[in-house]
């Protein structure tokens, strides 16, 4: 099967057990098992290429120019992983669908669970490093949601975000890590980072790139001084602690140091760091471990305790140590995730993990004791199980290790490790099976059906399989171990045994054993002991950090974001002057290359129309129906402007869209306060006046230096004219450039458009159905009012004109290819006809007529424009490509025919409805305040009488 | 010609930028159409001010440019449909709360964070 398709299978069936959630638990358990049943066959296929040692690889191009490609490469480390993934979760599945209770939701506990799966495999999988994070931060964020799984415990909840802050934390050190590996390479693919040993390591940058990546291996995998996030995540269902924190996503950390070992692995930075974390999280996991009395919290510290020891021999940078390493991963996983669910078993029969309630539980369930305690068993490294042997070769590699220029720490370390993992594992066998029956369990205590014993069951089937013919794991391990080593050294070639006579290892491996044993017999004193020792609560440290940042954060906030908008404004304004005096400061500017055009009197008369009312529009605008005239002098003036300096498509633009804006501004005047009041004080309106004219007088300046330059490199504009009319087919280049050169950002901008109307029309059918409603329903004109609402020379006028103002509006929208004009101002125009039939003839009288809506036509416009463009799929030509022809038809003259007039069509319909749902939906909420409209255009308002019958009260 | 051209920029940015610190919604409206109107001309003017050149093909040897034209054309329209946004905004917090303060200093900022801690805490 495809590489691809393994990775994405989880992902596509993560959408099943969510639909399938209501055919039931059984349905929804089957499928997600049916998904990585055949993930785990696919990747099986490819198991005969794999063992022949040959590297499979897929690919495609995703964003090939930032290096990020999706490369799949399947090797044995990946193979192995992989299948630990998949086959555990075929295990966990099975017993989640017998764990989870009645009131679970079980489809979205699978989505999850296959969200998690899909972005493991991936990990596991990728051979572009980049694609590598993408995966690898997926596994933070669906593990969050599996460990959050019980919403209802703030345990979970709390777990949940510990756990994503630091591997989140981690993950983000780790992209600057990968980041730096790629460039010191100039490859993001792993399969050739993996080759560049050598160049790796002589650069500057390693050390920085090695600490980066493995702040994320150990957060990922609860390192030392990471480790206190793996506890707090037990919150978790059981399956997903079974499933997470045993097999796979802690494994994770120790993956990619595997997968990285061979250009990595090997100097004295790695050795130090990894082999001394690796050393201090097992022995301090080990320690804790033991004083435990969550049972669940007792194997997640023996988990940070197994993931160090492999962090230890991964750090050893022998051949030998990553064999063993790769070994005790697939023995660890074979018996932790057996434990975490006998674990289970035990709270969901008991109801209760605490093991000082537990005891004698070996003859009411015997079956999740004789699975429990041989995995408990191999995992205090008890002959003929396969813990043992790894332990072995663990103590083996540690013999041989000297830190720090002294020999006998490593071993000895290794071996109080070692002693403390036997304790534990004999606490829990001893502890809860072993003893006197009790009478107090909370439930009383019996085996659970074959659903829940079957899985851990077939895994320590493996755990004694493995320790009694370990001959049978040792070609794969030896397999995986080699894609491991690379080309970085050879396969050891030691053979698995039970015996290996009288070494060293076993002379350490029974003082962990027999000591484990006295340790557990004097357990009392020594938990006395450890229960008077200071310690520090990692619980307690994290969340004063976290409060500390949110204290200092919220400093920060207060000072720039304190609710008031004035506020950002000012900063934004100061910062952007301050940052433009910064490169106006340290830049440099080139000499005038353009000569200053004279000014006439007309030009300085109209400047000075514009400055007068931009100025008097500052000081009057408390009187806001007053300001309104005066903006509209302003876009007036702009309007001329633009005539004047060669720009007639803006001028007809600016004014048109003038006109609908301040009727616009007229109908929100309408409701709101008709005077600003003086508020602020005389030092605040000095401190805005002093940025404002700051601001000023920078784009001031900035435009006359630019205005006085030509620009230091060729524009494409010339491109624009001297195609426009071969390529475009149309002589106004303005037109030419929006409705072909540049047609994908117009139709971007009249979706934006319709959008922007849209949003208007949805913000008034809230405000309607709120209580705004009777507010304006109740409202009273605060002005007196005009007696005629429907003055008839103005009704008259409207309605003449009414089929002129269409003719001119399809005239320019017709001619808008070659003249000035277009769809944009045709829209315009039309829109501005039929407004004034609103204003005029009353909101009824006009609603009643037009029997079309409004949404409608932005659709309709933004559909023929996106079909116009899609057209050109059919010539096999890109997106928007236009097209033109001349024709003739007796009696008129030869005319144009283009594509781009369909597209300006769409343009045209997008405005007019985007206008028009616009007005019409602030038309409406002034129709709320008022009597309804009357039938006839021309009558009397009868709240004139109640204003004036007010005004002489 | 160039000096006016850049001086009503300069104006009308200013005058924008003082309307938009106002305590209102209204004036501030009326800041942001003002800073509009410089930006575009601004926009605009990033084409050199060319006298009697318009686009339009015709034989002539000298165009102004018509790119910039192209930019702002667009720019005006969906300037439009964003004040007609925000003025419905604005209208609505009116008409909903009967007051058209632009700053929001009655509430604290950050009460929604502090009151998810708490609970989290008390739990």
């Amino acid at each position: 099967m495809s590489l691809f398709l393994i990775v994405a299978l989880p992902f596509l069936g993560a959408l099943l057990p969510g639909l399938m959630n209501s055919a039931g638990r059984q349905a929804c358990a089957g499928v997600t098992f049916t998904v990585t049943l055949t993930a785990l066959i696919g990747l099986l296929t490819n198991l005969p290429t794999v063992l022949a040692g040959e590297l499979i690889t897929a690919q495609f191009d995703w964003i090939p120019l930032l290096g990020l490609n999706v490369t799949l490469m399947l090797d044995g480390l990946g193979f192995f992983f992989a299948c630990l993934i998949l086959g555990i979760g075929l295990l966990i599945i099975t017993y989640a669908r017998f764990y989870l209770a009645r009131e679970d939701n079980m489809g979205e506990f699978f989505t999850y669970l296959l969200l998690f799966q899909g972005a493991m495999v991936g990990i596991v999988l990728s051979d572009n490093i980049l694609l590598l994070l993408v995966f690898w931060e997926l596994t933070s964020l669906s593990s969050f949601l599996l460990i959050g799984y019980w919403k209802h415990l703030p345990e979970g909840r709390q777990g949940a975000r510990m756990a994503l802050t630091v591997t989140g934390m981690g993950g983000l050190a780790m992209i600057g890590g990968m980041l730096i590996l790629g460039q010191i390479v100039g490859s993001y693919d792993l399969s050739v980072i993996l080759k560049n040993r050598a160049l790796i390591q002589a650069s500057p940058l390693y050390v920085p790139a090695l600490i980066l990546i493995l702040l994320g291996c150990f957060t990922k995998s609860a390192q030392f001084p990471f480790h206190f996030w793996l506890p707090h995540a037990m919150a978790a269902p059981t399956p997903v602690s079974a499933y997470l924190h045993s097999a796979t996503m802690v494994k994770a950390g120790i993956f990619l140091m595997a997968r990285m070992w061979p250009v990595l692995s090997g100097t004295p930075e790695w050795f130090v760091i990894v082999t001394g974390a690796g050393l201090i999280t097992m022995v301090l996991g080990a320690v804790i471990a033991l004083f435990k009395h969550d049972l669940k919290a007792l194997l997640a510290f023996s988990t940070v305790s197994h993931l160090g020891l492999i962090s230890m021999l991964l750090g050893t940078g022998t051949a030998f140590g990553a064999m063993a390493a790769v070994f005790h991963i697939l023995n660890h996983a074979t018996f932790k995730a057996a434990l975490f669910m006998s674990a289970g078993i035990i709270d969901h029969e008991t109801h209760t993990r605490d093991i000082r309630r537990l005891g004698g539980l070996r003859h009411l369930m015997p079956v999740t004791f004789g699975i429990a305690s041989l995995a408990a068993l191999s995992m205090a490294g008890i002959p003929l199980l396969n813990g043992f042997l790894s332990k072995e070769m663990m103590l083996e590699e540690a013999y041989h290790t000297s830190l720090w220029g002294m020999p006998y720490l490593v071993p000895a370390l290794a071996t109080v490790g070692a002693l403390f993992s036997a304790a534990y594992s004999f606490r829990l066998i001893g502890h809860v099976f072993l003893g006197p029956k009790r009478v107090d369990y909370p439930a009383p205590p019996h085996d659970p059906g074959a659903g829940l014993w079957l899985p851990p069951a077939l895994l320590v089937v493996l755990v004694v399989v493995i320790g009694v013919a370990p001959f049978l794991a040792e070609p794969f391990v030896k397999l995986v171990t080699a894609s491991v080593l690379g080309a970085a050294a050879d396969v050891p070639h030691a053979h698995f045994k039970i015996w290996h006579g009288l070494v060293p290892a076993l002379y350490m491996s029974i003082i962990a054993v027999v000591g484990g044993l006295a340790l557990l017999a004097a357990f009392k004193p020594s938990l006395r002991f450890w229960d008077h020792m200071p310690r520090p609560e990692a619980k307690r440290i994290f969340d004063a950090v976290i409060a500390t940042s949110v204290a200092m954060s919220r400093q920060v906030i207060h000072r720039l974001h304190d609710g008031a908008f004035s506020r950002y404004a000012a900063i934004m304004a100061v910062t952007v002057i301050a940052v433009g005096y910064h490169a106006w400061a340290t830049g440099t500017v080139g000499a005038a290359t353009r000569i200053a055009q004279p000014a006439n009197p007309v030009q300085i008369a109209g400047w000075l129309m514009l400055v007068t009312a931009t100025w008097g529009l500052v000081f009057l605008h408390r009187n806001r129906l007053l300001s309104l005239i005066l903006i509209g002098i302003v876009g007036l003036i702009v309007s001329v402007g633009f005539v004047f300096f060669s720009a007639p498509d803006l001028a007809m633009t600016q004014l048109t869209v003038e006109v609908v804006t301040i009727i616009l501004l007229l109908l929100a005047l309408n409701f709101l306060p008709n005077r600003t009041p003086i508020e602020s004080s005389v030092l605040r309106r000095t401190r805005d006046g002093a940025i404002a004219a700051a601001g000023g007088i920078a784009t001031m300046a900035m435009s006359y230096h630019y205005l006085l330059r030509d620009s230091i490199a060729p524009s494409i504009s010339e491109f624009h004219l001297a195609n426009a009319y071969q390529g475009g087919g149309g002589k106004n280049v303005v037109n030419v450039i929006l409705v072909d050169f540049r047609g994908f950002d117009t139709y971007g901008e009249i979706i934006v458009l319709g959008i922007a109307a849209l949003l208007i029309f949805a913000l008034t059918e809230t405000l309607l159905a709120g209580p705004v409603r009777a507010r304006l329903l109740n409202r009273k004109p605060d002005q007196p009012r005009a007696g005629i609402m429907h003055p008839m020379m103005m009704v008259v006028l409207t309605r003449v004109i009414m089929p002129v103002v269409l003719m001119v509006g399809f005239y320019v929208f017709w001619r808008g290819h070659n003249e000035p004009g277009g769809g944009f101002i045709a829209g315009l125009i039309v829109s501005i006809a039929v407004v004034m039939q609103y204003m005029a003839s009353g909101f009824s009288w006009t609603a009643a007529r037009i029997s079309y809506p409004y949404h409608g036509v932005i659709g309709t416009g933004v559909l023929i424009a996106g079909l116009t463009g899609v057209g050109s799929w059919f010539f096999d030509k890109p997106f928007l490509t236009s097209d033109f022809t001349y024709v003739r038809i007796p009696p008129f003259e030869k005319f144009e025919l283009a594509t781009a007039a369909l597209f300006d069509l769409g343009v045209f319909l997008a405005v007019v409805g985007a206008v028009m749902l616009s007005l019409e939906s602030f038309s409406r909420l002034a129709r709320r305040a008022h009597v309804p409209d009357a039938d006839h255009p021309m009558d009397i308002d009868p709240s004139r009488d109640d204003i004036t019958a007010k005004a002489e009260v | 010609m160039e000096l006016l051209v850049a001086s009503a920029i300069g104006i009308l940015t200013s005058a924008g930028l003082y309307l938009v610190l106002r305590l209102r919604t209204f004036p501030v409206i009326m800041g942001v159409s003002l800073l509009t109107y410089a930006v575009n001309i601004f926009l605009f003017a990033s084409g050199r001010l060319t006298v009697g050149a318009p686009p339009i093909l015709s034989g002539a040897t000298n165009y102004t440019d018509p790119l910039p034209q192209a930019l702002v054309l667009t720019a005006i329209v969906i300037s439009f449909g964003m004040t007609a946004v925000i003025v419905m905004i604005s209208l609505g917090a009116y008409l909903g709360g009967d007051d058209d303060h632009i700053d929001d200093l009655a509430a604290t900022p950050d009460a929604g964070l502090n009151s998810d801690l708490n609970t989290e805490d008390a739990q």
